[in-house]
C-alpha cells in the first residue's frame, strides 16, 4: 500500500555510474560477453545476465512467449523446485529479480559477498538461467495469472493506451505487437522450451558484475554461468521499422481522465544523434519542472499533473513520445497545446539560454547517475548489452557540451516529423 | 510499506569505524533540528526538509490542503519567482521533488555535493517567505484534481483502500484520503493554503537530514547561516482524536471499470510508540515477513501456487506512525473462485498461525532476509535520509534504529503466534471489495462475496 504521494520512486530509479567508472570487458570462454565494475565500499555483489531475448522475439501470432519464458524461468530448474529456489534465496537473505521487455529477457542476482551466501546464490542463478524445467502444471498456472493479468490491463485506460500507440507506431514490425489474452492463452509449453533453447545461449549474453569481488572471481563467477549454456548465436533481427503516416486513434472508455500519446518511432540504441536529441528534449519536456510542456500545459494552464516528452533508444528504432493525461472533456485543447509547444520547438529549438540550462543540468547531474552500485549496474548493463562503446559513461558530459542549436533541430527535424506523428486518445470526449 | 532498517554495527564490522558517531545531530535556537550522515562513497549530497505536518492535522472540509500547499512551496518567494525554486536545483545539475503523507510533509533535494549550500540556502528561503499568490493557486489547483483523477478516481485500487479507510476509522483523521475528497479541493481558497502555511510551516516544527560526502560540522555552519535567523513561534495544541474501539466487522464495497474483484481485509493493530518498551509491533513486522517476505512465503506458496484460489495476496503493515496502525491483507480471486473463497482461504492461513505457530526456520528465514535487507540498504544515500526522517515523523528518535532492528532479531516464534491470536479479531476487522463493472455494458464475472 503506497504512502508517499508523489513520484518520488520515479527518482530513486534513475540512472547510475560514477565519474571514473572502471568498466573491465571480456569474453568468457563460451563466448558471453562479460562487464566488470570493482567496488569494494560495501559487501555486496550484483550480478545481471542479459539475454536478446525480449518480445521483439516473439514468434507472429505468439505474442507473450518472451514474457512468460522469463517469468516461468525461476520457477523451478535443475534439481530445485520452485520453493526450493525461493527458500535458499530467502536464507541467504539473496534476492533474484528481472523481468522481459521488448528488448531484453534479464535475471538480476543481489547477494551479500561473504563467499558462503554469494557461492549459494550464484548457483541458484546458474542453475535457473541454464536448465529451467517449465513443468507443465507451473506453466499452466502461470499462464492463467498473465491471462487474468493481461485482462485486467485491457480495462485501463493507460494500459488500453500503450498497447494502441506501439500497434499505430510499429503496425509490421513486433514492437506493436503486445501480448492479449487470446495470443497467451494460445501458447505451449513447447513455446517456452523453444524459445529459452533458441535465445538462451552464450552468444546472445551479455553478463555483467558489480561489486565486492575480484576481476579473478568475476573470470570465473561469469564462465560458470555461461559455460551451462549452449553456445548459441546472436539472435536475428527483423527488418527495420518502417515508419507509416501519422494518424489519430481514438478508443472509448468512461475514466474520468483522457489518457494521450504523441510520438513516433525515432532512434536505435548507439545512434550519434542520441546526444543532440537528449539535450533538446530536456528543453522540450524532459526537464521535469523545467521544461517547455510541463510549463505551458502545467503550470500556466492546469491541464495536466504529468506531461513529459522522451526518446526510448530501443536495439531497433524506438520511439519519441509526449504522454500526458487530462480531464476528458478538455483533451482536445490539450492535445493542441502539446502540438503548439513541439511545432515551435522544432520550428526554433531551444534558446541558448535554455540550451545552457540543459547542458549545466545534464552535466551537473551526472554524479547522481553513479552513486549507487545498483545505478552502476544498470547502467554497465545497458552498455552491455547494446554494445555501447566502453568509454560512453566518460564521455558523457563531453558529449552533451558539444551540442548546438542548430545540431538539436537538425536532429529533431530528422527524428520527430509532424506528419508522422501517431495520436493515440482513449477515454477523451 | 514494511520496516528495513539500518544494519547494527556489530553485524557490519567492515563499516564500523566509518560509522560510529555518525549521524551527527545539532538543534538550532529557533527550534529546527539537523541531522547529518556521513556517507563518503560518491561526491553527491541528499537535503530532506521534513515538516511534522501531514493530512492528519487537516480538518473537515479542507481535506487535502496540506499536500495542495506541498504543491504551492514551487510558486514563489519575494527572492525566489515562480518555478525559479525548479529552475535553480535544475542548474545545479540537481533533482527534487516532495511528498506528502498522513504524519509529514517532506521536500528533497539531491545534487552533486557542492552544490548543498544553495539548496538549504533555498529552503530555508520557503520555510519562513512564501507567496501564496491567488493566481498561482487558480491553477495548481486544477493540477491537483488532476492528480486526483489520475491517482484514484481512475484507479480502482485507490479508490478501494480510499473508501476503506474511510469505513475503518470514523473519529481520526486517518479516515481522510491523503489528497482530499474532490468536492473540498473544488472550494479550497488560496486563503486556505495561506492559513496552512502560517500555522504550521516554522523552524520549530521541521528537522532537516542531510546525507552524502559532507563533513557535519560545515553543514551545522551553513544551517546556522541560512536556516538560523528565521523566527521559531509556539504551535496549536493538536487534539488527539483517538479512534474508538471497533465492537464488530465493517464492509464497504466499490464498484469500479476493471476485470479483476479487490479483497482486503484490515485489521486495527498498534504501531510502535516506544522503541524499548513495545514488542507487539515487533512479532507483526516478523509475521508480516513469515506470511509474505518471499516467493515461498506461505501466502504466495499455499494461496497463488498450491491451492490457486489467489492471483496474487500480500499483506501490507508499516509499524511506525503518529496515527493509528492496521495490518491488511489484500488479493484478487483467480478465475472461478470468488472473493469469498478468498476470504476463507486467508482466514484458514492466519487461523493455522493462531493454532499452530511458525516454524523456527521460517523466523530465521525471515531475519536473514531482514539483516541482508540493512546491507542492501546502504546502497542508497536517499534511502538512508528517507529512513532517519520516516523514523522522525513517528515521534521515535533516529538512534532506536539499531535498537528497533535488536528487537525484531530478538522476535520469538511464541510471540509471532501470540500476535496473531491477539490482533486478528474480527470485531476489529474492516473489509473492502472491489466490484469490477464493465467498461462496455457486457457483463463481468459475479466477484461479490455472497455472505455479508
Amino acid at each position: 500500500m503506497k504512502k508517499l504521494l508523489t513520484a518520488i520512486i520515479a527518482l530513486l530509479a534513475t540512472q547510475s555510474a560514477l565519474a571514473g567508472v572502471k568498466i573491465e570487458h571480456w569474453l568468457s570462454p563460451t563466448g558471453a560477453r562479460v562487464y566488470f565494475v570493482e567496488s569494494r565500499v560495501l559487501p555486496i555483489l550484483d550480478v545481471q545476465v542479459d539475454f536478446a531475448a525480449g518480445s521483439m522475439f516473439d514468434p507472429p501470432g505468439k505474442s507473450g512467449t518472451a514474457a512468460l519464458t522469463r517469468s516461468v524461468l525461476g520457477l523451478g530448474a535443475g534439481k530445485l523446485d520452485e520453493t526450493a529456489i525461493a527458500e535458499q534465496m530467502a536464507d541467504i537473505g539473496a534476492t533474484l529479480g528481472g523481468g522481459a521487455d521488448t528488448d531484453r529477457a534479464s535475471v538480476a542476482l543481489r547477494t551479500l559477498a561473504a563467499a558462503d551466501k554469494r557461492d549459494a546464490a550464484l548457483g541458484v542463478l546458474q542453475t535457473v538461467v541454464q536448465a529451467p524445467r517449465f513443468e507443465a502444471a507451473i506453466f499452466e498456472r502461470e499462464k492463467a495469472r498473465t491471462v487474468a493479468g493481461l485482462k485486467e490491463a485491457m480495462t485501463r485506460p493507460d494500459s488500453i493506451a500503450g498497447k494502441a500507440f506501439w500497434a499505430a507506431m510499429y503496425p509490421e514490425h513486433p514492437y506493436g505487437r503486445t501480448a492479449t489474452p487470446e495470443s497467451v492463452a494460445a501458447l505451449s509449453r513447447e513455446d517456452l522450451v523453444a524459445h529459452h533453447s533458441r535465445y538462451y545461449t552464450a552468444a546472445n549474453a551479455s553478463i555483467t558484475l558489480v561489486g565486492d569481488i575480484s576481476r579473478a572471481e568475476a573470470e570465473r563467477f561469469a564462465e560458470a554461468i555461461a559455460a551451462g549454456l549452449s553456445r548459441g548465436a546472436p539472435a536475428t533481427l527483423p527488418p527495420a521499422p518502417r515508419v507509416v503516416p501519422g494518424k489519430a486513434v481514438r478508443v472509448e472508455h468512461p475514466a474520468s481522465q483522457a489518457h494521450i500519446h504523441i510520438g513516433m518511432p525515432a532512434i536505435e540504441r548507439g545512434n550519434p544523434d542520441f546526444f543532440p536529441l537528449i539535450v533538446g528534449n530536456y528543453t522540450l519536456g524532459g526537464g521535469g519542472f523545467v521544461s517547455r510542456l510541463m510549463k505551458e500545459v502545467r503550470d500556466k494552464r492546469g491541464y495536466a499533473y504529468s506531461v513529459s516528452s522522451y526518446f526510448n533508444p530501443l536495439r531497433q528504432a524506438g520511439p519519441f513520445q509526449i504522454g500526458l493525461q487530462t480531464k476528458r472533456a478538455q483533451a482536445k485543447d490539450a492535445i493542441a497545446l502539446s502540438r503548439d509547444v513541439l511545432d515551435g520547438f522544432l520550428k526554433d529549438g531551444p534558446s541558448a539560454e535554455e540550451l545552457a540550462a540543459a547542458k549545466a543540468n545534464l552535466t551537473g547531474s551526472f554524479p547522481l547517475r553513479l552513486d549507487s552500485n545498483k545505478k552502476i549496474l544498470d547502467n554497465v548493463a545497458m552498455i552491455g548489452f547494446y554494445g555501447l562503446p566502453l568509454d560512453y559513461l566518460d564521455n558523457y558530459q563531453q558529449k552533451v557540451q558539444a551540442v548546438t542549436v542548430d545540431d538539436v533541430k537538425r536532429a529533431f527535424s530528422s527524428y520527430v516529423r509532424p506528419a508522422d506523428l501517431m495520436t493515440v486518445t482513449v477515454a477523451a470526449d | 510499506m514494511r520496516m528495513r532498517r539500518l544494519l547494527p554495527l556489530f553485524l557490519l564490522p567492515g563499516l564500523l569505524t566509518a560509522v560510529q558517531a555518525n549521524p551527527y545531530e545539532t538543534t538550532l535556537k529557533n527550534g529546527l533540528r539537523l541531522i547529518v550522515k556521513e556517507d563518503r562513497r560518491a561526491p553527491t549530497a541528499a537535503q530532506m526538509v521534513w515538516y511534522r505536518i501531514g493530512s492528519m492535522d487537516e480538518v473537515d472540509g479542507a481535506s487535502g490542503v496540506a499536500h495542495v500547499l506541498e504543491h504551492m512551496m514551487f510558486k514563489g518567494t519575494p527572492s525566489v519567482g515562480p518555478g525559479e525554486f525548479n529552475k535553480r536545483v535544475s542548474a545545479a545539475g540537481g533533482r527534487d521533488n516532495a511528498f506528502t503523507s498522513r504524519d509529514y510533509t517532506a521536500y528533497f533535494q539531491q545534487v552533486p555535493k557542492e552544490k548543498l549550500p544553495e539548496m538549504m540556502q533555498l529552503e530555508a528561503d520557503r520555510m519562513r517567505h512564501l507567496n501564496v499568490d491567488p493566481k498561482e493557486f487558480a491553477q495548481e489547483i486544477k493540477v491537483v484534481m488532476e492528480e486526483r483523477r489520475m491517482r484514484t478516481d481512475d484507479n480502482p485500487q485507490a479508490k478501494l483502500f480510499e473508501q476503506m479507510n474511510a469505513v475503518a476509522f470514523q473519529a481520526h483523521p486517518y479516515r481522510r484520503p491523503i489528497i482530499g475528497w474532490m468536492n473540498d479541493l473544488e472550494n479550497m481558497t488560496a486563503a486556505d493554503a495561506r492559513a496552512w502555511y502560517d500555522t504550521w510551516y516554522v523552524p520549530n516544527n521541521a528537522y532537516v537530514v542531510i546525507t552524502g560526502d559532507v563533513d557535519h560540522k560545515e553543514v551545522f555552519a551553513l544551517a546556522e547561516k541560512y536556516y538560523g535567523g528565521l523566527e521559531g513561534r509556539a504551535l496549536p495544541a493538536r487534539k488527539p482524536q483517538t479512534e474508538p474501539a471497533q465492537d464488530g466487522t465493517r464492509r464497504v464495497n466499490v464498484k469500479a471499470p476493471a476485470e479483476l474483484p479487490v479483497l482486503i481485509m484490515a485489521y486495527k493493530a498498534p504501531v510502535l510508540r516506544d522503541a524499548d518498551k513495545d514488542s507487539d509491533p515487533y512479532a507483526l513486522e516478523m509475521l508480516a515477513a513469515i506470511l509474505d517476505g518471499h516467493d515461498a512465503a506461505r501466502f504466495n506458496k499455499k494461496l497463488v501456487r498450491e491451492d490457486k484460489v489467489a492471483l496474487s495476496v500480500g499483506i501490507g503493515y508499516d509499524s511506525t506512525a503518529r496515527g493509528p496502525g492496521m495490518i491488511y491483507l489484500h488479493g484478487s480471486p483467480s478465475e472461478g473462485r470468488t472473493v469469498a473463497d478468498l476470504e476463507a482461504a486467508l482466514r484458514a492461513e492466519i487461523t493455522r498461525i493462531q493454532q499452530d505457530g511458525v516454524s523456527e526456520q521460517e523466523l530465521k528465514r525471515a531475519k536473514a532476509q531482514l539483516v541482508a535487507g540493512q546491507v542492501y540498504k546502504l546502497d542508497s544515500m536517499f534511502g538512508q535520509a528517507m529512513e532517519i526522517g520516516q523514523t522522525e515523523s513517528a515521534g521515535i528518535p533516529y538512534q532506536k534504529i539499531d535498537r528497533m532492528l535488536e528487537k525484531l532479531q530478538q522476535v520469538s516464534a511464541a510471540e509471532v503466534q501470540a500476535v496473531a491470536k491477539k490482533y486478528f479479531k474480527d470485531d476489529t476487522l474492516t473489509i473492502g471489495v472491489l466490484e469490477p463493472q464493465p467498461l462496455d455494458g457486457k457483463p463481468r464475472r459475479a466477484a461479490v462475496a455472497t455472505r455479508h
